[in-house]
C-alpha cells in the first residue's frame, strides 16, 4: 500500500507524524505484552484451583518471597547475573535468525572450565586478574563447543537447531565426565570441582548478598543491545536473519558472520557460567544443571529480542523462580509449576499475537 | 486477428472468466481476462513464465480468489471457494508436480479424500477404474506403488483421478515438461479421447509446437494479460507453421494499441570507445533447478545498452548472478575497464562500479521488515559517511535517503516505513536508487519493469535510458521483447544458458530476435 504523499513534502513533517506513530505504537506493545501476561495469570489460577490450591496465596508467596522480602530481593538479583548472560547470547543469535538452542551446554562448559581454573589461578596471580582469564577460558571453550553446529549451518546449511540441542546434551554430559574424571576434588568425598574461596569470588555489592556479577549481566546485554541496533555489525547480523539471500546479493560474507554469531552466543553462555561460579557458587558438583538456558529462551522472545525488555522479563523470570520455589514448597505444589505458568503466558501471547495480526488484517482489507 | 468472443455465447461454457483481475502485492498477475472453456475442447493456454497463467488455474481451482471480475459456470456466477468446490464443480486440476503420494498404492491414492468415517471402496474403485480406462484405451495398475510408475504412467492416474471424481473440466498444468517425447504424444492422444467424451481441456504450456499440436483454441497470456485467441474454426484452417508463426505474431508482435511503444530514441555509441564490460566464455554448471551457462561472450562500450533476450528461463538469471558475483562460475573471464574481476567478491565488484538490479525485489534486494532508508545503503554497510567507526549515523543515513526519495520520487509515508509496504514501483525506485547512485559504471538491469503499472514501467525505462546516456554500460535482461526494443543498441539472445545470436536493432530485429528466441535461425 503506497500513500502518495507530495515527494516535496519535508523532512520534518514526516518525521512529526512518524513520532506520534512510534508512540502508539509503544503503548499498542505494551498492551499487547502486559494483557496476556494478566489473562496467563488468570488461566494459571484457575489451574490451581483445580489442583485446590489457592491461587492468591500461591501468587502472594510468590510476590513475598521473590519481590517483598529483603532476602529474597536479594536472591532474585543474584539469580538475574547468569540468566542476562544468556539472554544476550540469544538476543544476538536470535537476532540473526540463528536458533541457538545449545545454550545449557555451553553454559556448563564454561562452568566447569571456571570452576577447574579459579582456584588454580588465584593462587598464583593477583585476584583480579586470575578472575578475568577464568572468564576468558570460559568464554573460549564454549566458542569451540559451538563450533561443530556453526561450520555445518555456515558451509552444509545443516538446521543449527537439531545440532545445537545435540550438542547440548553432550555438553552436559562431558561438563559431568570433567568434574567426577579430570577436575574432581582429592579432599571431598563428593564429586565436585574445587572450592573458590569466598573471599576470592566476586566481590558482593555494598551490604547485601547480591552479586557484582548482576551489574557484568546488565553490562553485557546493555552493549549487545546497543551493537546490535546501533553498529554497522549489527545491522549485518539482522540482514543475515531477516533475509539470508538479501545478505548474499548485498554481498555480506554469510559464512563468517553465521560462524561469528555461534561464538558470541556461546561466548556470552559460556561467561554466564562462569559468572554464576566465580561470582556466587564457587564450585560445580557433579551433575548440576540449573537448565537456565532453556528457561531464558522465553523470556528472550516476550522481550522481542530487545535487551532493554529482556532486563525486564528476566527480571521476571527470577521472581517467578525464586518466589515459585519457596511458595511450592509451601502449599504442596510441584516445583515445576513455574514452567507451567510460564508456557501459559508464551501460549497466550502467541494467541494475542495470531488475533492482533488478523484484526490489523480485516482493517486493512 | 478475432478478440475474445466469450461472453456472448456463455450459454455453452462449462467454465467462463470475465474481466478477471489478480494483484499480489506490488505486481498484477492478471489483468482482466477473458477466457471461455467448452465441453469437446482442448482449450490451449500459452505464454512464458509469469504471464499468469499459474494464478489464472490457481483460480479456477479454488486456490485464489480473483479480486475482480467474475467465474461462471454453466453460466451462473459461482465463486470457488477451495479446492474441495472446485471439485464439487467438476473441475480437476492436475498440476505441474505430482501431487501423489509415492509410498502409497495407485489404487490407494485415488482413494484418498473419501469421507474418514466409511472404509475404502475398493471393488467400486476397480470397477469405476476399469470402466474409465477400456474407454481411453490406457492401462493402470491399481495395486502397484506410486514410486514405481514412470512420469507418463503417474500423470494418468492424475488424470484418472479426476476422472473418477467426475469430472468435466480438466486443467492440464504444464504437463508435458516432464515427459519424454513418446510420452507427449501418448498425452495428446489421451487428450483427445477426452475431449471426444465430451471434456472440456484446458492445457497450460509454454510450447508451441505442442499447443499447434494438440490444441482447439488457443489463447495466449502475456504479462498478465490475455493478448489474444485463435478460434476453434480459424485453427481448423491453418496448417501447423501458419499457427505457430500467427502465436509467435501474438506473443512477440507490436500491439497496434500498446501505449508502451516507443520509438528508440536515436543514440550515438562511439564505437571507437573501449568496451566498460567484457565477458568472454563465461560458464556456469547447471544446478537441479536452473540451466547452466555456457560460453556466454559479450562487450559493452559506454554509453551502450546491450538488450538480452530469451524466454524466461533459459539462463537470464544465472548470467546476472554470475556477473554480480553471486553464483560461482566455472570458466570464462569478466573484464571492467579491462581489470578482470571473475575472481572478486560481490562486495568488491559493487565497489568498482559493477551494479545489478535484481528482478527480485523483495526476495533478495531488500530486507522487506526494514525501514526504506537502510534499505538504500544495505550495500554499503559499514561505509562512511553512514557508519563512522562501525557506528551508525542515523542524521547522514536519514538525510541521504531524504535527498534520494525527492531524487528518485519514492512514493513512501515515511522513511522509517518498512520497505515491503510500498508497492512494487516505489520498491522498484529504491532499487535503482541504490544502484545508480555514485560510482555506478556498469549496470545490469534484470527484468526491471516486471509486475510494474504503466506509469512505473515508463518511469523505470527513461532512468535506464538516463543511465546509459550518462556513459555507463548498461546490459538489460528482460523477457518483453517491445521493452528491448525500445531501449537496446544491440540485443543478444539466451536460449538454454547460450548466446544463440546477437542482433543490431534495426528495423527487421524483431522478427529476427522472435525467430532465434523459438530456436530457428535468425
Amino acid at each position: 500500500m503506497s500513500i502518495d504523499t507530495a515527494p516535496t513534502a519535508s523532512a520534518t513533517a514526516l518525521d512529526a507524524t512518524s513520532a506520534a506513530t512510534t508512540r502508539r505504537d509503544i503503548l499498542h506493545r505494551l498492551l499487547m505484552t502486559l494483557g496476556p501476561i494478566l489473562i496467563a495469570l488468570v488461566i494459571a489460577g484457575c489451574i490451581l484451583l483445580a489442583v485446590g490450591v489457592d491461587p492468591l496465596a500461591y501468587y502472594g508467596f510468590v510476590l513475598e518471597k521473590g519481590l517483598f522480602s529483603p532476602l529474597g530481593i536479594q536472591q532474585t538479583l543474584t539469580r538475574m547475573a547468569p540468566l542476562l548472560f544468556l539472554a544476550a547470547g540469544l538476543i544476538v543469535a536470535f537476532r540473526a535468525g540463528m536458533w541457538n538452542l545449545g545454550g545449557d551446554g555451553q553454559f556448563l562448559l564454561g562452568a566447569v572450565t571456571a570452576a577447574a581454573s579459579a582456584p588454580v589461578l588465584v593462587e598464583i596471580l593477583p585476584a583480579w586478574l586470575a578472575l578475568i582469564c577464568s572468564f576468558l577460558i570460559a568464554m573460549v571453550v564454549a566458542m569451540i563447543w559451538s563450533l561443530v553446529p556453526a561450520l555445518l549451518r555456515a558451509y552444509q546449511g545443516v538446521n543449527e537447531i537439531i545440532t545445537t540441542l545435540m550438542m547440548t546434551f553432550l555438553g552436559t554430559s562431558l561438563a559431568n565426565v570433567l568434574v567426577k574424571l579430570a577436575f574432581r576434588d582429592p579432599t571431598t568425598t563428593v564429586p565436585q570441582t574445587r572450592t573458590l574461596p569466598v573471599e576470592d569470588r566476586l566481590p558482593r555489592l555494598f551490604e547485601t548478598t547480591i552479586t557484582s556479577g548482576l551489574l557484568l549481566g546488565l553490562a553485557a546485554i546493555i552493549i549487545v543491545h546497543l551493537v546490535m541496533t546501533r553498529t554497522a555489525f549489527g545491522l549485518k547480523l539482522r540482514i543475515v536473519g531477516a533475509n539470508p539471500r538479501a545478505a548474499v546479493h548485498a554481498g555480506l560474507g554469510v559464512p563468517g558472520l553465521t560462524i561469528a554469531v555461534f561464538a558470541i552466543s556461546a561466548g556470552l553462555a559460556g561467561l554466564a557460567g562462569a559468572v554464576d561460579i566465580i561470582g556466587v557458587q564457587g564450585n560445580v558438583r557433579a551433575d548440576w544443571n540449573p537448565a537456565y538456558g532453556l528457561a531464558v529462551i522465553p523470556a528472550v522472545f516476550l522481550a522481542r529480542m530487545n535487551g532493554f525488555a529482556a532486563i525486564g522479563f528476566v527480571f521476571l523470570l527470577s521472581v517467578l523462580s525464586i518466589g515459585g520455589e519457596s511458595a511450592a514448597r509451601r502449599l504442596g505444589v510441584p516445583n515445576h509449576f513455574t514452567l507451567v505458568l510460564v508456557s501459559i503466558v508464551l501460549i497466550v501471547l502467541a494467541l494475542a499475537e495470531y488475533f492482533d495480526h488478523r484484526y490489523n488484517q480485516s482493517r486493512r482489507a | 486477428m478475432s478478440g475474445s468472443s466469450s461472453s456472448s455465447v456463455a450459454g455453452r461454457d462449462i467454465v467462463a472468466l470475465e474481466g478477471v483481475t489478480k494483484r499480489f502485492p506490488g505486481i498484477v498477475a492478471n489483468d482482466s481476462v477473458d477466457l471461455s472453456i467448452r465441453p469437446g475442447e482442448v482449450h490451449v493456454l500459452l505464454g512464458e513464465n509469469g504471464a499468469g497463467k499459474s494464478t489464472l488455474i490457481g483460480m479456477l481451482s479454488g486456490l485464489q480468489q480473483p479480486d475482480e471480475g467474475r467465474i461462471l459456470v454453466d453460466g451462473k456466477p459461482t465463486p470457488i471457494t477451495s479446492p474441495r468446490h472446485a471439485l464439487a464443480l467438476g473441475i480437476g486440476t492436475v498440476f505441474q508436480h505430482m501431487m501423489l503420494v509415492p509410498t502409497l498404492t495407485v489404487a490407494e491414492n485415488l482413494l484418498l479424500g473419501g469421507p474418514w468415517w466409511q472404509r475404502p471402496r475398493t471393488e467400486e474403485l476397480a470397477a469405476r477404474v476399469a470402466e474409465i480406462t477400456s474407454t481411453l484405451g490406457i492401462t493402470v495398475k491399481l495395486h502397484a506403488k506410486v514410486s514405481e510408475l514412470s512420469l507418463g504412467e503417474q500423470q494418468q492416474v492424475e488424470i484418472l483421478r479426476a476422472m473418477v471424481r467426475n469430472s468435466r473440466l480438466l486443467i492440464l498444468d504444464e504437463s508435458t515438461s516432464m515427459l519424454t517425447p513418446k510420452g507427449i504424444d501418448e498425452l495428446g492422444a489421451l487428450m483427445r479421447r477426452l475431449v471426444e467424451q465430451g471434456l472440456a481441456i484446458v492445457f497450460i504450456t509454454h510450447k508451441l509446437k505442442e499447443a499447434a499440436a494438440f490444441g482447439d483454441r488457443i489463447s495466449v497470456l502475456k504479462l498478465g494479460r490475455k493478448v489474444g485467441e485463435i478460434p476453434p474454426e480459424r485453427f481448423r484452417a491453418l496448417d501447423e507453421q501458419a499457427i505457430i508463426s500467427e502465436i509467435v505474431e501474438l506473443m512477440f508482435g507490436k500491439q497496434k494499441d500498446d501505449p508502451e511503444a516507443v520509438e528508440r530514441p536515436v543514440r550515438t555509441v562511439r564505437a571507437e570507445a573501449a568496451p566498460l564490460l567484457q565477458v568472454t566464455d563465461l560458464a556456469v554448471a547447471p544446478t537441479d533447478n536452473a540451466p547452466g551457462l555456457s560460453s556466454i561472450s559479450f562487450d559493452i562500450r559506454p554509453g551502450e545498452i546491450l538488450g538480452i533476450a530469451g524466454i524466461d528461463g533459459n539462463g537470464q538469471k544465472q548470467l546476472a548472478e554470475a556477473l554480480a558475483g553471486q553464483r560461482a562460475a566455472t570458466g570464462g573471464s569478466v573484464r571492467l575497464e579491462g581489470v578482470a574481476i571473475e575472481a572478486l567478491s560481490v562486495g568488491e565488484r559493487r565497489r568498482r562500479g559493477l551494479r545489478y538490479l535484481t528482478d527480485d525485489r523483495l526476495g533478495e534486494g531488500t530486507v522487506g521488515t526494514f525501514p526504506v532508508s537502510i534499505n538504500f545503503f544495505l550495500k554499503q554497510v559499514g561505509a562512511a559517511p553512514f557508519w563512522r567507526g562501525g557506528v551508525e549515523q542515523r542524521g547522514e543515513i536519514d538525510k541521504r535517503a531524504a535527498e534520494l526519495v525527492r531524487e528518485y520520487d519514492v512514493r513512501t509515508p515515511s522513511l522509517k516505513t518498512p520497505v515491503a509496504r510500498l508497492s512494487g514501483g516505489n520498491i522498484q525506485k529504491v532499487l535503482l536508487a541504490r544502484e545508480l547512485a555514485e560510482g555506478a559504471k556498469v549496470v545490469i538491469f534484470n527484468k526491471p519493469t516486471y509486475g510494474l503499472d504503466l506509469a512505473n514501467t515508463l518511469a523505470s525505462r527513461q532512468r535506464i535510458r538516463d543511465t546509459a546516456a550518462r556513459g555507463l554500460a548498461v546490459l538489460l535482461i528482460s523477457t518483453d521483447l517491445e521493452e528491448l526494443l525500445s531501449m537496446c543498441d544491440r540485443v543478444a539472445v539466451i536460449a538454454n544458458g547460450a548466446l544463440v545470436g546477437t542482433v543490431e536493432n534495426t528495423d527487421d530485429a524483431r522478427t529476427r530476435i522472435g525467430r532465434l528466441m523459438i530456436g530457428l535461425a535468425a
